[in-house]
């Protein structure tokens, strides 16, 4: 590929890529198709009983037609029982595409996990998400995982009622349950969310909704079936404030209800501080620093978060301007392998020059990765 | 929502009225019309009898055709012999308009209606199944295959047919709607028989849709299988048949309900290419010839009824589109 223009491909780059494409994908993506695995193949054991779910050196690829996209290059984070870990980073980090990959809907077929592990808390087992096939996840999803999406103007079904919409997650994870009872369930639900006149939604569209109502209709389809596992990925981003509050609040209130875990994801710090006890940043598709939240939130390790942290308007304190990272996000194809912030960065210091840097213990729940603690946390044990 | 059929229904009125005038309008300005050629083949007929010249044949049968007035007038008393349910004799055939409408339509009805169904069991699925394997092989193959329908002219594609199931394997006769001993067969066998002399028709016409609407079906079901919904609906562990066949179809159906719609006037305008080059006496062909004899009045009836059809069907677009989407539903 030329270095002067990373975009341009020749027609013959085109065709090396697309057959080289062509040859992976049918490997994985027929691997995903199989009907019938027996479980062994994707059982597994949690690292600690504690967590949830487990993220171990996840790696999920796009393979396009301009190249293979590192979109989640080697994350690894853990999700305890009963704890809301916020996910933050700046746009096309990789956020979305790590809960997806949990829920193996990435876009399919060029959407992989390539390597790497998510070993997913049943209770009494753990299943490796990342080796299952799409037919066994079927019972997975919306039951054990669940999502709560960014849109709730559009993901709900425009054509089917609300009542409908409901029923049917309920039945598909309850088979033993009668009509009646499904029904008592679902409105059960929309009354749990705060919609009053619970009956009278259930009979209704969608469109019929407000945007709040919708969020509160998609947490109450998420919730339906008491997952173990909530993947909020950006639920409030196309809300006013005053019902991103209302949301926020809300979620808060029945994870309690149901001892659910929350995987936040968001690029709004304010939520996070909020929300979350645990605090991952991402960047390019790798975790950057990842901790407690009063210990990223008062303690900004990575000059990422530290940029992150400054660039977000503080009350009582005047300023021109908001302060913005300088420069943009590599191009995620073909990255290098150096630290992805240096060339953004500050505060380089020699090691810089060198290879991507390991994950370095500030504490024991504090991780960072940046050559600036290498020294000062004894050369990071990197696990 | 009364109002709203009420001013439709107004609109529409106004619409076949003023269309059939611009009909009666060209019509009526055709350089040659079938008085002129009756005149013309009497004054021939006459000259060595030294009978009435082509003028003198001319003016006599203009009057008795109605034509010597202008197309206003003309216009409005065909048009208030229309209100009275009266659409006239046509001049080409001789017998009510009405008449020999019935007995052609029914060949073209037919013939259509069976083309429609065969065109949606096979493009629906076909462009669903497209859509699902985007740029796969399979794809591919159906968009060269529908490409191929749609750039086919239809004498081209006809003939291949006719030669290679007529006359090449022998398997159906070359045109007609009946065969060579249609009378001597039984009520069965003459259904059959006329079946059999519609399968190169019905193909035809058939391969010459697929194309259209397999990618209509295609391109909306790719944009649906996109939308935040069907990834709701996958995250619920729904099966993938059922997030096709439920989710993303029911969502599908709306524009091609009211792409379905726009078809129902041509299910009784007749295919006239087809039905020539197959020589089925179906409306296509009779408004054909009747059109090129300058026949008035079945023309006019041919249009206005063509016309009306449009309106109707425009108006069960409105309507199929508030059944299959609850959104623009009225209360």
């Amino acid at each position: 590929m030329s270095k002067k223009d990373t975009n341009f491909i020749s027609a013959r780059e085109a065709r090396k890529i697309s057959k080289e494409n062509n040859k992976i994908l049918k490997k994985l993506d027929g691997r995903l198709s199989r009907k019938n695995v027996p479980e062994s193949e994707y059982l597994t054991t949690m690292k600690d009983p504690g967590n949830v779910v487990e993220f171990d050196d996840l790696h999920t690829y796009f393979f396009t037609d301009v190249g293979t996209v590192h979109a989640v290059d080697g994350v690894s984070f853990n999700v305890p029982a009963g704890k809301t870990v916020g996910i933050v980073g700046e746009s096309g980090c990789g956020k979305s595409v790590t809960s997806l990959s949990l829920m193996q809907l990435l876009q399919r077929p060029t959407g992989q996990i390539v390597s790497g592990e998510i070993r997913l808390n049943l209770g009494d087992k753990a299943y490796d998400v990342a080796k299952m096939p799409i037919d066994a996840m079927r019972n997975i999803r919306g039951n054990v995982v669940s999502m709560i999406f960014q849109e709730p103007m559009t993901s709900l079904n425009p054509v089917f009622r609300i009542g409908f919409q409901l029923d049917e997650v309920i039945k598909l994870h309850n088979t033993g349950m009668s009509d009646e009872e499904v029904k008592q369930r679902s409105i059960d639900a929309i009354k749990m969310v705060g919609i009053p006149d619970a009956e009278g939604i259930y009979s209704r569209y969608p469109h019929e909704l407000s945007g709040g109502m919708r969020q509160r209709i998609v947490i109450a389809m998420a919730l339906v079936c008491n997952p173990r596992v909530i993947i909020a990925d950006e639920p409030t981003t196309a809300l006013d404030v005053t019902i991103q509050a209302q949301i926020l609040e809300l979620l808060r209130k029945l994870k309690g209800e149901i001892n659910a875990s929350i995987m936040l994801i968001t690029h709004d710090l304010g939520v996070i501080a909020e929300m979350a006890d645990y605090v991952v940043v991402m960047y390019a598709g790798r975790v950057v620093e990842k901790g407690l939240a009063n210990e990223v939130f008062l303690d900004p390790r990575h000059p990422y978060t530290i940029g992150l942290m400054e660039s977000k308007p503080v009350i009582n304190k005047k300023v021109d301007r908001l302060y913005s990272i300088p420069g943009s996000v590599p191009n995620p194809i073909n990255m290098p392998d150096y630290c992805y912030f240096r060339d953004r960065c500050e505060k380089c210091v020699a090691r810089c020059e060198g290879k991507y840097p390991p994950e370095c213990h500030v504490t024991d729940t504090h991780i960072v990765s940046c050559w600036r603690y290498f020294d000062e946390t004894k050369g990071g044990t990197g696990r | 929502m009364w109002k709203f059929i009420v001013r439709r229904v107004f609109l529409a009125i106004i619409i076949v009225f003023l269309g059939s005038f611009i009909i009666y309008g060209v019509m009526r300005a055709m350089p040659t019309s079938f008085v002129d050629a009756m005149a013309r083949q009497r004054a021939a007929a006459s000259a060595t009898t030294g009978g009435p010249t082509f003028e003198e044949w001319r003016a006599q049968l203009n009057e008795t055709y109605h034509l010597d007035v202008n197309p206003v007038v003309g216009f409005l008393s065909w048009m208030g012999g229309v209100l009275h349910g009266d659409f006239g004799t046509s001049w080409m055939y001789g017998i009510p308009v009405t008449q020999k409408f019935n007995e052609v339509i029914w060949y073209s009805v037919v013939l259509n209606i069976i083309t429609l169904v065969l065109q949606v069991i096979t493009c629906i699925p076909l462009g669903i199944q497209a859509a699902r394997r985007q740029y796969s092989g399979f794809d591919y193959g159906i968009t060269v295959f529908a490409m191929l329908c749609i750039s086919l002219p239809t004498f081209f594609l006809a003939t291949v047919l006719k030669y290679i199931f007529a006359i090449r394997l022998e398997l159906v006769d070359l045109y007609g709607i009946v065969g060579r001993f249609h009378q001597q067969l039984s009520p069965a066998g003459k259904m059959l028989d006329m079946a059999q002399h519609m399968i190169l028709p019905v193909l035809t016409l058939a391969m010459l849709n697929i194309g259209g609407l397999t990618r209509y079906t295609r391109t909306n079901m790719l944009e649906v299988l996109n939308a935040d919904y069907i990834r709701t609906a996958r995250a619920k562990g729904l099966p993938e048949k059922e997030v096709i066949n439920r989710h993303a179809f029911r969502n599908t159906l709306i524009p091609l309900v009211s792409y379905m719609s726009y078809l129902v006037p041509s299910l009784f305008s007749g295919s006239m290419i087809t039905e020539t080059l197959y020589q089925i006496p179906g409306i296509g062909y009779i408004a054909y010839d009747a059109m090129v004899a300058g026949d008035l009045p079945f023309t006019m009836f041919y249009s206005m009824f063509g016309l009306i059809l449009t309106q109707i069907s425009l108006m069960l677009a409105d309507i199929m589109y508030a059944v299959v989407d609850p959104r623009v539903r009225v209360n």
